[in-house]
């Protein structure tokens, strides 16, 4: 009598996903995937940037349970009370919650964020490889215009904009997206430099595929994980400069909570009131620091060329 | 040879030119976006039809756009930018005022950047992994990550509000205003040439904290290129060889791997000076600098283009200028780009 002795049949997750060959492009897509976060999650400094910036989303999201009483709730007897049981940050000149308004900021803030990313990175990744792939007066006439957006500092070609579009946090998201883009655009024509005369794409383009296809389907996606690296590197800066324009009175415009002209209000009690200008001074401060230590870790990963 | 050179610098020219022309074109455009009426801004409204009409064509608003253009480049070419309406002055002559408190600040900044910046970076490069390199890592991180103005206001509580220990906002104290000439419009040197050290000291007083500030974030940003540029030279084979015939470790370090990132080095710190002007308008406003930044804010809020786009295009073609200028600079300094 024999016995077959069955070996496990049920191949565990784990397994699967580090297997030597794999069978689908799909485990091979997600093998990369866990690989790429065993790697980023070994570094503390990332996954400290990663946490942070998951514990703002929340806040974001939680705002209405986390300050029931909304960010504009005046109690107008409490005026610059410092931090106690009650407001744990101490309350504004008009007597509004600290932590409240610092919670809804939260919402303003990675809002601002998220649009200037979905502006700029489709922006300068379109116009940096199409730049890129038709090279020739297209690429001269492109890499001009790009050349004229980055001979300004971010915030004063933010200024320059807000200044003819008017303040607003509107126009304030418009014109940081308008600064956000050239760094991106270069970046992708440079990926783009090295792909277009690579064999795949002259197969591609024997087959008939159009030049739109060709960028969109096949050089798109090989520029995308250096673009989200420099895109989340970016974003400190990006938040930097919203909380500038904010401080100076351009951005948001009240009541509305956002960190830089929460900031700013601040600057009339500094020696009295001290808390309303530290606070949403380090929440900006430790915003940008996550980002900065969330793309550094990321480069790591997604861009070993780039190993400074 | 003597041609390819020519030529580069034919090129070069070219490309600068048409910079220029973008950058016009850019501060033009701007101006036109303004969603409010530019005549209105100037008769108010309380003139009648006639007035309006006349200013509307006195602003060149009724000729096609193209001839807008061209009138505007004549007009900033030749310095004209126009009146500033919320000074009074002509937007040039107020400029030329305004600059030097910059230059001066930044100036101080510079020379906190570089003289901390580089050594911290040397530092970590020579004892990579060590404390000291972290420290520098953190120092630089948070250089990039910290709100300058946030912290310019912390800075004004601790050490003026708290410690006392320096000047307020402004370039002088109220005091001291006025009691010095004009030479050179910058305070410090100005104080000099009249020989008056107590206004020389209030002077430094209050441009210490500002300069620190603004100081900082170049500073971060030298310290990490410095660092960068010296683990390049220090993985080179001349670096052994050096070694090899005998040189002690400071001096293979000073005499050949830091010598050999100068170039480099300069055109780091120019490009950070020029950096220094936007962390300026901040600062500026913080500590209440006469400068070019707080200018540049106070027409901003009183709504008055002429003077934005006057400064827009004045930092527009400083960084045009300073980046020839170091594409110069490392053509002659560095043998290999010849």
């Amino acid at each position: 009598m024999t016995t077959i002795i069955q070996p496990s049949t049920k191949p565990t997750l784990r397994a699967w996903l580090t297997a030597d060959v794999t069978t689908s492009p799909r485990q091979a897509r997600l093998q990369r995937a866990y690989f790429g976060w065993r790697r980023l999650s070994g570094n503390h400094l990332t996954m400290f940037g990663l946490s942070v910036l998951l514990f703002l989303v929340m806040v974001a999201v939680l705002a209405p349970v986390l300050a029931p009483q909304g960010y504009d709730a005046q109690s107008l007897t409490d005026r610059l009370a410092a931090p106690s049981a009650a407001h744990w940050f101490g309350t504004d000149d008009l007597g509004r919650d600290v932590l409240a308004r610092m919670v809804y900021g939260t919402r303003v803030t990675l809002m601002i964020a998220c649009l200037v990313a979905v502006i700029a990175a489709p922006l300068g990744l379109l116009i940096g490889t199409t730049s890129g792939y038709f090279g020739g007066w297209v690429d001269i006439v492109l890499m001009r215009i790009n050349d004229v957006f980055l001979s300004f500092p971010g915030l004063i070609l933010a200024l320059g904009f807000v200044a003819a579009l008017g303040p607003g946090i509107r126009n304030a998201v418009i014109a940081i997206a308008l600064t956000a883009w050239p760094p991106i655009a270069r970046l992708a024509r440079a990926e783009t430099l090295t792909l277009r005369n690579a064999d795949y794409i002259a197969a591609v383009r024997i087959q008939g595929a159009s030049p739109l296809r060709i960028i969109l389907r096949h050089i798109v996606p090989m520029c995308l994980s250096s673009v989200i690296v420099r895109i989340t590197l970016n974003m400190a800066g990006i938040i930097l400069t919203a909380a500038a324009l904010g401080f100076l009175g351009l951005g948001a415009q009240p009541p509305m909570p956002e960190w830089g002209s929460m900031l700013a209000v601040g600057r009339a009690h500094l020696s009295g009131a001290w808390w309303v200008s530290t606070v949403p001074g380090l929440a900006i401060l430790v915003t940008s620091l996550a980002f900065n230590l969330l793309g550094d870790g990321l480069r790591d990963v997604l861009d070993p060329r780039s190993d400074t | 040879m003597r041609l390819s050179v020519l030529k580069a610098l034919a090129r070069q020219a070219g490309s600068v030119a048409t910079t220029l022309l973008g950058l016009l074109a850019l501060t033009f455009f701007m101006g036109r976006m303004l969603p409010t009426d530019p005549v209105l801004a100037i008769v108010g409204d309380q003139a009648d039809q006639a007035t309006h009409d006349m200013v509307y064509h006195q602003l060149g608003l009724d000729k096609p756009l193209y001839m807008q253009f061209f009138l505007y480049i004549r007009s900033m070419l030749s310095g004209d930018f126009g009146n500033a309406l919320f000074t009074g002055h002509r937007v040039a002559d107020d400029l030329m005022k305004v600059f030097p408190a910059t230059v001066e600040l930044a100036t101080f900044a510079i020379i906190i950047g570089v003289g901390v910046g580089v050594p911290l970076g040397v530092l970590a490069a020579v004892y990579r992994g060590s404390i000291i390199d972290h420290v520098a890592r953190v120092v630089g991180l948070l250089g990039y990550s910290t709100p300058s103005f946030w912290l310019g206001l912390m800075g004004l509580i601790l050490f003026y509000a708290t410690l006392g220990w320096v000047g307020g906002p402004g370039r002088l104290d109220v005091a001291y205003m006025d009691s010095i000439d004009t030479h050179t419009g910058f305070t410090t040197i100005d104080a000099l040439l009249d020989g008056d050290m107590d206004v020389f000291w209030n002077a430094v007083r209050h441009i210490v904290l500002p300069a620190s500030i603004l100081g900082y974030t170049s500073m971060a940003y030298i310290s990490r290129m410095t660092r960068s540029f010296m683990l390049e030279q220090m993985a080179q084979e001349y670096m052994v060889a050096a070694r090899v015939k005998g040189l002690s470790g400071w001096a293979v370090i000073r005499r050949h791997a830091f010598r050999n990132i100068l170039v480099q080095l300069v055109t780091v710190i120019a490009l950070a000076y020029a950096f220094l002007l936007e962390g300026a308008v901040l600062t500026e406003t913080v500590f209440a600098w006469p400068g070019f930044g707080h200018y540049l804010v106070s027409g901003l809020l009183a709504g008055d283009m002429n003077a934005v786009l006057a400064c827009v295009l004045l930092v527009g073609i400083i960084f045009i200028g300073l980046n020839l200028l170091t594409d110069v600079l490392y053509r002659l300094l560095d043998p290999r780009t010849r």
